[in-house]
């Protein structure tokens, strides 16, 4: 049993904006790019010419269907990886220390070398953000790239994750939530962020833009003034043409 | 926090980064290779790169599987047993350079048309079809005429550019954006760039796709549009606007052939005698020519009985045919939805429009002190243009764009230089063949008439993919998908050798798969293969391999050098000229030349003309000398950068240029000046400075053709006038399809199908995370598309009491294919579709044969012919766009019943013997 700080100097996590997301996986392989070569032991790809080929991954993208009881449905892209949650059952579940929440900015980490494989942590995480690395066999998760985030070795704007840096739509974005003038609490409230699954009161830091109202313009009838006709015919309609001409 | 424990946040990334151009897709973005120990350890975007910006899709970011994947080709390959069997032997480039030279030499000095040389998602198509026009065959293009040319023509025949590589929306300014069947890569990072960027702004998008996947997933409105029918909503659009008068009469009056005469009789424009179109000045009442100082052109004159193209398209347009109750049934879209979006349209073009202050100058002398917006734009690709009335739709889409005023203007859309450029300045077609000696100019052109045609002096076609011919007149990009099935049926002739670059034509790259096949392996009755040789150069153990006599293996991307040069494809924004390059940042660990620089060998081995120098010694020492020191013109080559001390984009070659572009990180842009940013083909100062860069050899203001001329002269051929006379049977169809207005006409395949028994159309789509280029396959990203359910909509799977994972028998007036499905409720009723070669043929690409892309994967292909179904007339009619011979894949029109699981997807084909091992079974990217 490990225990959770009472509570973190930054609270750093995602926005990410289910508005935007075109559910491209830019994501997904960036964060595999990155993370295969950094933090721990390579993220395994085991059968991976084969029939059933099952690689780790820290970040993965969902889509979903949704269809309204009227209207049209929609696809929801739904990109998902480790929440950070304040309350994070991932940690308290772990027998061994390996799996631990930093005091300093929040981030929910596995130090493999105490991790020991029992993947009680995977069952206690409600989301599903933890994968059992196929070789390694340690707990792997996104470590929101804390090997990029405050890597002297990088161009200050490049010291954000990798998922948020290559995301061609601008749906990710990262910051610190303790900071009440941070763009990741902005849009959060202009745009009505939300938390995964509340009930489950993790607290997770990540939070969800959701997607605007679709359908919006609906139909109208042949009176819209936008298109009120000012001629029906074509020999009318030059006359219209002509009064305009001569307006210009 | 003393007990966690301790951690190195700042770790060394790599050795080095190492700048050049991804070639994952079409979209050629920037990448920083990080090299570790001398091997790419990871792939992130340039943040300098004018394309990306710092972001990278997830092909991009998978090339380091591209790098190490186990089917990379490893030597050249002769085979050895029958085709088709896989059975190869090992040779050595010396062995395998003379053995396709004496294939070669004994046709260049008989008879060069026995050569066909394609290629396909070739970016140096500059560079290729220079070879092969100093080869002398008129044989030669790449794969655009099956994927978009339908666009790409409309678009240069009425605007003088289209979408994409021509230019994009004006991402900064517009408020609406309206995305057309756009496959969703298309074109990848800037798209999805300018979609995070409008939607912040909180612009509204509007969808129009059957499918509701990626981009259209998240537009605010969704039009799940029927198949083929853009055509008519987009002229039921163009209706409404018109009739509510919201359009852009000065716009249409100052830059558009609106105001154009057209003679009465001809149906052709009234010119000066130096071909100037002809307007009535509104002030004087007098007929000038367009570009008269101080002229207000009247675009409702009447000139002697002549009427102006303004007056034909309001004829055409208000009619009836095209309201919304009209066309709703068919497309499926509610005549009050298309009302909405259409009075949407009008809202943000004229009430939201906003001037920037900005002076310019227009090509009459008029200074303008503002810049007016109208602020709506517009995205189209394949979806719209692969039917065989893509060209009128693409067309329509132009005009819809014209009349609302958006083009060239802030919020609308922008061309990206070299375009715009009119289909006036652009080459013709050349097919002029002598032995022994090259072609005399470029292979593939614009025609403005009958006479530009690529005919035989006997009528027949000039070109084996019957490219420019009365079949298909403006078939700019040539005809891929024709090839091999001409070839085989010796129609217009035989050829001798067929060589191929980077095209899957024995798989996903073809109609009629199995046919293709067929045909590859078919021998006459002495025993020989009936398409007698056959070369192919790829860099990855593709189902194609296996069909050539000959394999000349590639480099990966990441191993060679290439410019993404301004005389082809360049990378260029709306606000700079830009080109690029790649360069070896890894050494190949095995036997295998980048294409190119293989052609340079071959070339001077064949003693063409470009390739050797006065001794007869070969000219370039590979395609980096080729790059750095041919000039297409006096000072203007393959890279514009680097070439001049004030770097202008001209200049005499410099021997340092590659590595110019390798410190500036593999590119090179040069930005518009601000007075010249918008009204390009109307701007003085646009027009003076592409000289300056090189563009335009001289000012080339123009008028866009709403009405094209050249079209017309289609028409009139077919009604008899003139010498070179269409054959009998495409008269008709010439003079119904070449209307030099756009129109709608139903696609050829249901009105030769039984519409009742074929009801639901058929799909593909190619999804953002997999390929649009070389590799179709790739460890990373197998796991995320290695299966391609064929997708149902959920009325349909009720219907037939379906399940996902279940299997349905599709059937085609062409043939069956078996496969398993998944629901899907954001689709048009009556639309199927699946994911775009996700399927892999058994032996292929170093996968397990029991691979799921071999298993479960299929391709639609097989129920898509290359040919309609016979019309009993005995003649063979290409299942293509009659104007420019574009490959209709999406007229398919199928019918399906659930059937029992089979062990895999049908039809099967036996696996082939690998040329590579297969891949081994575990991955570990970044093991120390």
């Amino acid at each position: 049993m490990t225990t959770l700080p009472e509570k973190t100097e930054r609270k750093l996590g995602l926005v990410i904006d289910l508005d935007t997301c075109v559910g491209c996986h830019a994501c997904v392989i960036s964060c595999k790019g990155w993370n295969t070569e950094n933090y721990g032991s390579p993220l395994a790809d085991v059968d991976a010419y084969g029939e059933n080929p099952v690689g780790t991954f820290l970040n993965r993208v969902h889509s979903y269907e949704v269809t309204p009881d009227e209207g049209t449905s929609q696809l929801v892209h739904f990109p998902k990886s480790c929440l950070h949650c304040e309350d994070a059952p991932c940690v308290t579940v772990c027998p061994t220390g390996a799996s631990y929440k930093r005091s300093e900015d929040g981030i929910v980490l596995v130090n493999e070398s105490d991790c020991i494989g029992c993947g009680l942590c995977a069952w206690a995480c409600p989301y599903g953000a933890r994968e059992m690395d196929g070789i390694e066999k340690v707990m792997k998760k996104c470590t929101l790239c804390v090997d990029r985030i405050y890597n002297e070795n990088l161009e200050p704007e490049d010291q954000i994750p990798s998922c948020v840096r290559t995301c061609p739509a601008g749906a990710r974005h990262f910051g610190d939530f303790n900071d009440p003038d941070s763009q990741v609490n902005k849009l959060v409230l202009e745009r009505g962020g939300m938390d995964l699954m509340p009930e489950q009161q993790t607290k997770p830091v990540n939070k969800y833009l959701p997607p605007r109202p679709k359908d919006t313009l609906g139909e109208i009838d042949i009176l819209a003034p936008l298109l009120k006709p000012v001629a029906e015919k074509p020999d009318t309609f030059i006359g219209w043409l002509n009064k305009q001409l001569d307006k210009i | 926090m003393t007990d966690q424990p301790y951690l190195d946040t700042s770790p060394q990334l790599s050795d080095e980064i190492r700048k050049t151009t991804c070639y994952m897709c079409a979209c050629r973005c920037g990448i920083n290779v990080h090299i570790k120990n001398d091997k790419v350890a990871y792939i992130e975007g340039n943040k300098e790169h004018p394309v990306n910006q710092g972001v990278l899709c997830a092909k991009g970011s998978a090339g380091i599987m591209q790098i190490n994947a186990p089917s990379k080709l490893k030597s050249p390959l002769k085979r050895v047993g029958p085709r088709g069997s896989g059975q190869f032997k090992e040779i050595t480039w010396n062995e395998a350079l003379n053995l396709a030279t004496s294939w070669l030499k004994p046709i260049r000095e008989e008879n060069p048309e026995k050569l066909a040389f394609f290629t396909g998602r070739d970016q140096s198509q500059s560079f290729t079809s220079f070879w092969a026009q100093n080869f002398g065959t008129p044989n030669y293009a790449a794969h655009g005429g099956f994927c978009s040319v339908n666009m790409a023509a409309a678009g240069i025949y009425t605007m003088g550019g289209a979408f994409w590589e021509f230019g994009q929306p004006d991402w900064d300014h517009t408020k609406l954006f309206m995305l057309f069947g756009v496959a969703e890569d298309h074109d990848s990072n800037p798209i999805k760039m300018g979609i995070g960027k409008i939607k912040a702004k909180g612009a509204r998008i509007i969808g129009v796709n059957p499918i509701r996947t990626g981009y259209s997933a998240v537009a605010d409105d969704w039009v799940g549009i029927t198949p083929g029918t853009d055509g008519l909503f987009i002229m039921s659009l163009i209706h409404l606007l018109l009739k509510a008068g919201k359009i852009d009469l000065v716009y249409l009056s100052q830059f558009t052939n609106a105001p154009a005469l057209v003679d009465n009789e001809t149906g052709l424009l009234l010119k000066d005698a130096d071909n100037k179109e002809l307007v009535i000045d509104q002030k004087s009442g007098k007929l000038v020519a367009f570009d008269t100082k101080n002229v207000q052109p009247n675009i409702t004159a009447n000139h002697k009985g002549n009427q102006t193209v303004f007056y034909h398209m309001i004829e055409k347009y208000l009619s009836d045919e095209f309201s919304p109750e009209a066309v709703s049934e068919r497309t499926g879209i509610k005549a009050g939805r298309i009302r909405a979006i259409a009075a949407e349209i009008a809202r943000v073009a004229f009430e939201e429009s906003f001037e920037i202050d900005q002076e310019w100058t227009d090509f009459r002398g008029n200074k303008h002190k503002k810049m007016l917006a109208r602020p709506v734009s517009f995205h189209a690709m394949r979806g719209i243009s692969a039917h065989s009335n893509g060209f009128q739709t693409c067309r329509a889409l132009h005009v819809l764009q014209i009349i609302l005023g958006t083009v060239e203007v802030p919020g609308g859309f922008r061309f990206k230089p070299p375009y715009p450029k009119p289909s006036s300045i652009h080459p013709k077609p050349h097919c002029k063949v002598t032995p022994g000696a090259p072609l005399d100019g470029p292979h593939l052109g614009f025609v403005h008439g009958p006479d530009d045609l690529c005919l035989k002096e006997d009528g027949t076609p000039a070109r084996i993919d019957k490219a420019f011919t009365w079949e298909n007149p403006m078939s700019a990009h040539g005809l891929m998908h024709m090839v091999i099935s001409n070839a085989h049926a010796g129609d217009p002739y035989k050829i001798d050798t067929l060589f191929m670059y980077m095209a899957n034509m024995s798989w996903n790259s073809s109609m009629n798969t199995k046919g293709v096949i067929e045909m590859l392996t078919d021998k006459n009755d002495s025993g020989d293969y009936v398409i007698p040789h056959i070369i192919y150069s790829d860099a990855y153990s593709s189902e194609m391999v296996a069909y050539a006599d000959l394999i000349l293996p590639d480099t990966t991307y990441l191993e060679r050098h290439d410019c993404i040069s301004l005389l082809d494809r360049p990378i260029c924004e709306a606000d700079a000229v830009a080109d690029s390059i790649r360069w070896p940042v890894i050494a190949p660990d095995r036997n295998v030349r980048g294409f190119q620089s293989v052609l340079c060998d071959l070339g001077a081995r064949l003693k063409l003309p470009a390739f050797i120098d006065n001794d007869g010694n070969a000219r370039f020492k590979d395609y980096a000398d080729y790059i750095v020191n041919h000039e297409r013109k006096p000072g203007i080559g393959p890279l514009a950068g680097w070439r001049s001390k004030e770097d202008t984009g001209k200049g005499s070659p410099n021997p340092n240029q590659l590595n110019q572009y390798i410190k500036n990180g593999g590119f090179w842009t040069k930005h518009i000046p601000k007075n010249a940013a918008y009204y390009k083909p109307w701007n003085l100062d646009y027009q003076n400075w592409a000289v300056d860069t090189g563009l335009y050899d001289q000012p080339q203001p123009y008028l866009f053709s709403l009405y094209v001329e050249p079209m017309r002269k289609f028409q009139l051929a077919a009604l008899g006038h003139g010498k070179i006379q269409p054959p009998e049977h495409l008269r008709d169809r010439i003079l119904k399809s070449m209307d030099p207005l756009p129109i709608w006409y139903p696609p050829f395949e249901e009105t030769l199908v039984d519409k009742d028994e074929f009801t639901l159309h058929a799909l593909t789509q190619r999804p953002m995370a997999m390929y649009h280029s070389w590799g179709t396959q790739n460890a990373w990203l197998r796991q995320i598309h290695g299966v391609n359910p064929l997708y149902i909509p959920s009325k349909l799977m009720m219907s037939h009491s379906l399940k996902d994972g279940d299997w349905v028998k599709l059937t085609s007036v062409n043939g069956s294919i078996t496969v398993p499905v998944a629901e899907m409720a954001a689709l048009n009723e009556r639309t199927v579709w699946t994911w775009n070669a996700i399927g892999k043929r058994k032996g292929t690409w170093a996968l397990d044969k029991n691979a799921p892309e071999a298993t479960k994967g299929f391709l639609l292909n097989h129920l898509i012919h290359e040919l309609l179904p016979p019309k009993g007339d005995g003649l063979r009619w290409a299942n293509s766009d009659p104007i420019t011979g574009q490959a209709a894949w999406f007229d398919l029109r199928v019918k399906l019943e659930k059937t029992k699981s089979p062990s895999s997807s049908e039809p099967t084909f036996p696996e082939i013997k690998s040329p590579v091992e297969k891949g081994s079974n575990i991955i570990l990217q970044g093991q120390s």
